[in-house]
């Protein structure tokens, strides 16, 4: 179990190192940040008091060595735009995110386990294609597509919802039920494939026979084991594509979060906030990833006891 | 009509006998999706032909008309016309043009780049092999939506940097698929035959182990026509993608949103047709899973 911890951790403080390390060098490759920040016309006393002011003078590798102590000392530079902190405009970005992804990922969970049982219940009946069947269509809509029709209909046509910010709990509606769309349509995917995995085993049939309630045998029996491998789903998958879902919902929805910083960071060329906010999310799902590796690890007895 | 062509071709052998079997095991949701995939095929084969004006020809004086049947319906523009006064029909024709080659390409890099690596990984084993999967689980684990906005931040957002993005996205799928095969395949006694018999790495390569690749690559390619399109179409639809005034779907949704409350259609044509196309791909390609898996038989 120790030796799996350490091995994830490992395999995690290696990929970070390897994103930054790719992250910075691939934005040192676009030319002098100089011209991004104020563009042509200014003399060259100006142009070398601004490189100095971002500390663009010195060599790649020292600019590289400070990057990397920016993790250590949280000066992350100066915004090109907005010429205040980075680290600064980044974290009053981190809780709109979250209050966005943690119902997203709530509404998906609270649909998608549910709907998956129900299909691998009733795999051979209507019920359940016709759940597998709207779990299609959910998973080949792209989000942006969804959003464009719920603003058309609900926002513009019947005017009962708002488009724009995260004021209030109505502004949540369209771009929760966006972001879970795609969510629920993978995880009920998944929950269903795994239940029937779990439901052809034999100590699913040992435990009707002992007389168990079919709810206790599906619930207790069935979805216990099944929920080991969703979770790891959860993991690898659910987090991924939420946090890339959540990059388009908050850039349509000019919520005021980290994705739609990222992307109007990309469309301004603001490279340090770019940079780090591509940084942020991307740790943060490693991160997940990592932890979900570990409680799988946990849940899984063969390697808690470290057989394998 | 379809079905009286294919029972005419399918007395020749070869493509033609195939192409009918496989419409004969289709069920109906599964040849509809293949019609319509013929369909927008030929649709954006033809687009120069069948749009009825330039995509970028403007017409001041027909801004924002509705589509056929409203009120202010202009002659000619069945669609209706956007903020231009462009032809919204002409400009998702050629629109769907060019994403579904932005998406061919796109796929077909990702499959060589991918199956190439996990070509090498699968065969040559060792220090190769850990270093390559390292970059896959690394991959794997970094949402690809922020590695294509920073590159399309970095390098400007052309058609060729798109090609190179939609390229780089999938191949850590193609590498596993490939190294899974190799690994699997290179066990097999006629592998070691040919080996005993003298063939070079190479050919074993070629020869014996990527043929035997092949069924679970088609299936992989053809659900990431799919990815891609709606990561395109997503990529566009930020204003990363393809710059105005060439036109893809994504791009003409995420500029006609502006004018969503006033003129819906100039949104509504194009973001059906990434539907339509995401939805045939889709269905075709979880439909070739199926027959390839026998595990999923069934099921």
């Amino acid at each position: 179990m120790l030796r799996h911890i350490t091995r994830t951790l490992f395999k995690m403080v290696v990929t970070l190192f390897v994103i930054v390390t790719l992250v910075f060098f691939a934005t040192r490759l676009s030319g002098d940040p100089i011209d991004y920040v104020v563009g042509q016309g200014i003399t060259q006393e100006d142009r070398d008091l601004l490189t100095r002011y971002y500390g663009l003078d010195a060599s790649i590798w020292e600019q590289y060595v400070r990057f990397l102590g920016s993790f250590i000392d949280g000066q992350f530079g100066l915004s090109f735009v907005e010429r205040r902190p980075v680290a600064e405009i980044v974290a009053e970005r981190i809780w709109p995110s979250l209050q966005l992804l943690l119902s997203g990922v709530s509404l998906t969970i609270l649909v998608a386990v549910p709907l998956g049982i129900l299909a691998a219940i009733h795999r051979s009946n209507w019920i359940g294609s016709t759940v597998m069947t709207i779990a299609f269509v959910g998973y080949a809509v792209p989000n942006f597509v969804l959003a464009i029709f719920m603003v058309l209909v609900f926002a513009f046509t019947l005017n009962w919802l708002p488009v724009v910010g995260n004021s209030t709990p109505w502004h949540f509606i369209m771009p929760t039920i966006t972001l879970a769309g795609a969510l629920i349509a993978a995880l009920t995917r998944f929950t269903r494939n795994a239940m029937l995995d779990v439901l052809s085993q034999d100590f699913m049939r040992t435990a009707r026979a002992k007389g168990l309630s079919e709810a206790v045998v599906i619930l207790k029996h069935g979805f216990s084991n099944a929920s080991i491998t969703i979770l790891s789903v959860l993991g690898l998958q659910i987090a991924g594509l939420a946090a890339a879902g959540n990059v388009v919902v908050e850039a349509i929805f000019a919520w005021p979060g980290i994705g739609d910083l990222l992307v109007n960071a990309a469309i301004l060329r603001d490279f340090p906030v770019l940079q780090f906010a591509v940084l942020a999310v991307a740790f943060a799902v490693i991160i997940v990833n990592g932890l979900i590796d570990i409680a799988y690890a946990y849940a899984d007895p063969r390697i808690r006891l470290g057989r394998a | 009509m379809a079905e009286a062509a294919i029972a005419t071709a399918a007395s020749r052998p070869g493509l033609l006998a195939d192409a009918r079997r496989i419409w004969n095991d289709a069920n109906g949701v599964q040849r509809a999706a293949i019609c319509i995939a013929v369909l927008l095929l030929i649709v954006a084969a033809f687009a120069p032909f069948i749009a009825p004006h330039e995509p970028t020809a403007q017409s001041l004086i027909a801004r924002l008309r509705p589509p056929f049947g409203f009120e202010r319906y202009r002659e000619g523009y069945l669609l209706g016309t956007d903020e231009l006064g462009r032809d919204v029909l002409s400009r998702s024709l050629h629109g769907l043009q060019l994403t579904l080659i932005l998406a061919a390409l796109g796929a077909t890099i990702g499959l060589v780049l991918g199956g190439a690596l996990g070509l090498v990984s699968g065969i040559a084993g060792g220090l190769v092999d850990d270093i390559i999967m390292g970059a896959v689980d690394a991959q794997i684990a970094i949402p690809f939506t922020l590695i294509a906005l920073l590159t399309l931040a970095i390098f400007g957002s052309s058609i060729e940097v798109m090609v190179l993005v939609l390229g780089l996205y999938g191949w850590e799928q193609y590498a596993r698929i490939v190294r899974g095969e190799v690994r699997r395949l290179m066990a097999m006694p006629f592998i070691e035959a040919a080996r005993a018999a003298g063939a070079s790495g190479g050919r074993i390569a070629f020869r014996h182990v990527l043929p035997n690749a092949v069924s679970p690559l088609v299936v992989q390619f053809t659900l990431s026509i799919s990815n891609i399109v709606l990561l395109e179409s997503t990529l566009s639809f930020l204003g990363m993608g393809v710059q105005p005034p060439t036109a893809t779907l994504g791009s003409m949704v995420g500029i006609g949103r502006d004018y969503l409350p006033t003129a819906p259609w100039i949104v509504v044509a194009p973001a059906v047709m990434i539907l339509f196309v995401t939805f045939a791909v889709q269905i075709l390609g979880d439909w070739l899973r199926d027959r390839a898996d026998v595990r999923l038989r069934g099921r």
